[in-house]
């Protein structure tokens, strides 16, 4: 619909004539310059299952294990099992059979849970998002034998690649071949394209519908105040207010909003930072939370102590779960961090 | 009825939430409504009559009670409204200056209003969702502070001087292009509806979250503002045999998704504007790609590079995540399409009726595929169905708000919508998707909705079927 033609044709009301509109076309490609080679080569960094933009390197079983257990398993467990932070990436729930046929059985098994390479039949589709987004809070860090090495140390521990196996641009076609899942794809449904065949249409009916009325699925009591509350999600003047979810009564919250205690949350900080991709405000996630954190030393003169332990990390003070040094951090930030935490009376 | 016909008989008039002219009860919360007969008696009253029958002294209380119910009806006396005979004290005092909030504000009143997580969804905070308040949402365009946020890796604040957005891949030139170049170019400004794949998907298998805030709630319309991609590809020469573009987001996930060329040449946009202004950080800011009809994961956040491609990509998010699991055990990859849903915004779950009489349903539609031909409404849990009105005009892939009149005299229903859209597809009820997709598919549930109403006036969220 916004072809240059129809443009072309809009514009030409406005200027009067073909001359006029060849110049607002010459002078639109104007805008926007070449691409670099160097700038391509930044960007580009996508991974197709046929494998272009694959960069050549290589890693072993081995290597990747040291570095996931370094950089990966605080979020993802030792053997990528875990469930804490993410769903798990391989959970030993692939048969021999399944790697013969190239379809994962117990993906019919509701009881079953969905394991990355449960799913995931392009071999690609793991080395590309480890390279973009890996690790979770500091991404694109990772060289290309780092993503080689990962990559090989999974496949390891879902069974594919023996412990002595080295993973490479050369070979990485050949173990693709080997994905569980890699016939278990389709792509016969109708939501690819706007002109796509619906598998499912509703019935027209108007009046005396057969249909089933029975109730045969409802919130229990219990779980209507899961979500908090439901009086204070809603409007609470007109004809539908909400219902009265939680056990007491409580205050209207439809009042200004009210200072938080916690308001001295540096939370600009904590944005930037990444830390709450593994500490929380009032509960232990992966590490501990700040509020316990700042209750271990208060009244202490703990701020350089505390930067040290973001700059470099640690292990075993609250917990065997490590925390990686967070040394892409600016010591301003590490300081003023520091400073809160240590801060708390 | 008939009054509301009377006063408006072009029968284009809006529903009307004040229902000071409607004959209802009397307003348990704010003394504004004039009492009527039926709902006059106390419910003490009713039940001691029910319970032991009329004796003369519960007769003494039957006529005072209509005697003061009729005396309200005719007009003649009405308990004084001190809100109105005690002059409020923002008449009485001079108001605050311009520019005290050089950002505008909701009124404090309206704090209720706002995104909300599920607690339990998701493990971190920021590869989550925060769900957007449809109950208490007008109209068809979604504020942008109340835009619902879903997120792969966290979100975002972009220097747009430092932003680029690069071109390539089957291009006769590969490009690079400045925000400021980008806003330098014709511009086009186009209503589109926004609906994140996996909303509905925790009501696949069974009724779980409380409000349409939670079962629906990842679903926006705005104005979107931008450079039409096609514009874009153009200048760059693309192949005119490619079928595939790859987006990536410049944040720290480097969101992509496999786009569907020959559709986005239609209609997407690389799109700076929300609703007037520059797009908000959690929606992309300073660039997003728009693909209408498709789903949100696929209007790429932050976007920083564009690829024309003969294949598809099979990325995290359409090999692992966004594929449709099937009771067969196969993946639907590369689903996009939002097809036809619909949903009763008010009176929805979590909500209470407030008392017996005129209520105007009313709620959304859309369709990714077209425009919206017919809302149908049903009260009875689907066995009758009857025409809702469609407000404003219809927009191809843009929400549509319709409205239905209903008086509920405290009888128990079940509310569903049903939409049509302009290509003759029908919304389907649960049990028919059910059937065919099973229930662990997690994206693209555009099941009817069913709220329940108890005689109470509570509604919840049920399945029926």
């Amino acid at each position: 619909m916004f072809r240059w033609a129809r443009l072309s044709i809009v514009c030409l009301t406005f200027l009067g004539g073909n001359a006029l509109a060849q110049d607002y076309l010459s002078a639109l490609n104007e805008l926007g310059r070449t691409a670099t080679a160097a700038e391509l080569s930044a960007w580009d960094i996508d991974v197709r299952p046929d494998f272009l933009g694959l960069p050549p390197g290589s890693g072993s079983v081995a290597q990747g294990e040291a570095l996931w257990l370094d950089q990966c398993a605080s979020c993802h467990g030792d053997f990528g099992d875990s469930n804490e932070v993410f769903s798990p990436i391989v959970l030993g729930n692939i048969t021999e059979d399944d790697v013969r046929t190239g379809r994962v059985a117990a993906l019919t098994d509701p009881s079953v849970v969905r394991t990355t390479f449960m799913k995931v039949a392009t071999l690609s589709t793991i080395w590309d998002y480890i390279n973009r987004a890996m690790p979770w809070n500091a991404p694109k860090s990772l060289a290309a034998d780092e993503v080689y090495s990962l990559v090989a140390y999974l496949l390891n521990l879902a069974y594919i690649v023996d412990d002595d196996f080295v993973l490479s641009d050369e070979n990485m076609e050949d173990v693709q071949a080997l994905m569980p899942n890699r016939n278990g794809m389709t792509e016969d449904h109708g939501l690819w394209s706007v002109n796509g065949v619906p598998d499912v249409v509703g019935s027209a009916c108007i009046t005396n519908c057969s249909v089933d009325t029975t109730i045969t699925s409802f919130l229990p009591d219990y779980a209507m105040n899961a979500h908090g509350n439901l009086r204070d999600q809603m409007r609470h003047y007109g004809p539908l207010p909400g219902v009265q979810t939680a056990p007491t009564p409580q205050q209207s919250v439809s009042q200004p909003a009210q200072s938080d205690s916690l308001d001295q949350i540096p939370a600009d900080l904590l944005a930037v930072s990444g830390c709450q991709a593994c500490h929380q405000v009032n509960k232990a996630l992966v590490g501990p939370g700040f509020t316990a954190i700042r209750a271990r030393y208060a009244g202490a003169d703990a701020s350089v102590y505390l930067a040290k332990k973001i700059r470099q990390g640690g292990q075993g003070v609250w917990g065997s779960v490590p925390m990686p040094a967070m040394n892409q951090l600016d010591d301003t930030v590490v300081e003023a961090l520091a400073l809160w935490l240590a801060s708390g009376k | 009825m008939g009054y509301l016909r009377q006063q408006y008989p072009s029968h284009k008039w809006e529903c009307i939430h004040g229902v000071e002219h409607m004959p209802v009860g009397v307003s348990d919360q704010e003394g504004r409504l004039r009492p009527a007969p039926e709902s006059f008696l106390s419910e003490e009253l009713i039940s001691e009559i029910s319970h032991r029958g009329v004796d003369k002294s519960r007769r003494d209380l039957l006529r005072g009670s209509f005697a003061a119910a009729l005396a309200g009806a005719s007009g003649l006396t009405f308990a004084d409204d001190p809100n109105i005979v005690n002059v409020p004290e923002w008449s009485r005092s001079l108001g605050k200056p311009v520019a005290t909030n050089p950002y505008g504000q909701p009124s404090p009143f309206e704090a209720n209003i706002i995104r909300r997580q599920s607690p339990g969804l998701t493990q971190t905070d920021q590869a989550s969702v925060a769900f957007t308040p449809l109950q208490n949402l007008f109209g068809c365009i979604t504020p942008s502070g109340l835009h619902f946020e879903r997120h792969h890796q966290g979100w975002v604040d972009i220097d747009p001087q430092r932003h680029r957005l690069m071109i390539n891949g089957l291009v006769k030139e590969p490009l690079v292009f400045t925000v400021a170049d980008l806003l330098r170019m014709p511009s086009v400004s186009r209503m589109h509806f926004l609906e994140c794949g996996a909303n509905t998907a925790l009501e696949w298998g069974n009724s779980a979250v409380p409000t349409v805030q939670y079962t629906h709630g990842m679903l926006s319309g705005s104005e979107w503002t931008g450079v039409p991609l096609s514009l874009l590809l153009e200048r760059a020469g693309y192949d005119r045999d490619a079928r595939y573009l790859l987006a990536e987001g410049a944040d720290g996930s480097g969101m992509t998704r496999t786009i569907n060329l020959t559709g986005a040449l239609e209609d997407a946009i690389v799109a700076y504007g929300q609703n007037g202004e520059m797009l908000r950080p959690e929606q992309g800011y300073p660039l997003r790609l728009v693909v209408p009809g498709v789903q949100g994961v696929s209007w790429v956040k932050w976007l920083r590079r564009l690829e024309v491609g003969n294949k598809p990509y099979a990325t995290k998010d359409e090999a692992s995540h966004y594929v449709d699991l099937m009771p067969s055990g196969q993946l639907r990859q590369y689903t996009a399409i939002q097809e036809a849903k619909s949903v009763i915004t008010a009176p929805s779950a979590g909500q209470k009726l407030l008392n017996q009489g005129y209520y105007c349903i009313t709620g959304l539609a859309w369709s990714g595929r077209g425009s919206v031909r017919k809302v149908d409404i049903s009260v009875d849990g689907g066995r009758n169905w009857q025409e809702a009105r469609l407000e404003g005009a219809l927009s191809s892939k843009m929400l549509t708000r319709f409205n239905f009149d209903w008086v509920w005299r405290g009888e128990p229903a079940l509310l569903q919508s049903r939409v049509h859209d302009d290509t003759g597809y029908i919304q389907p009820q649960r049990a028919a998707l059910v059937a065919e997709r099973g229930t662990r598919s997690i994206y693209h549930n555009n099941a009817i909705q069913t709220w329940r109403v108890s005689p109470s006036g509570e509604v919840d969220n049920v399945q029926v079927g």
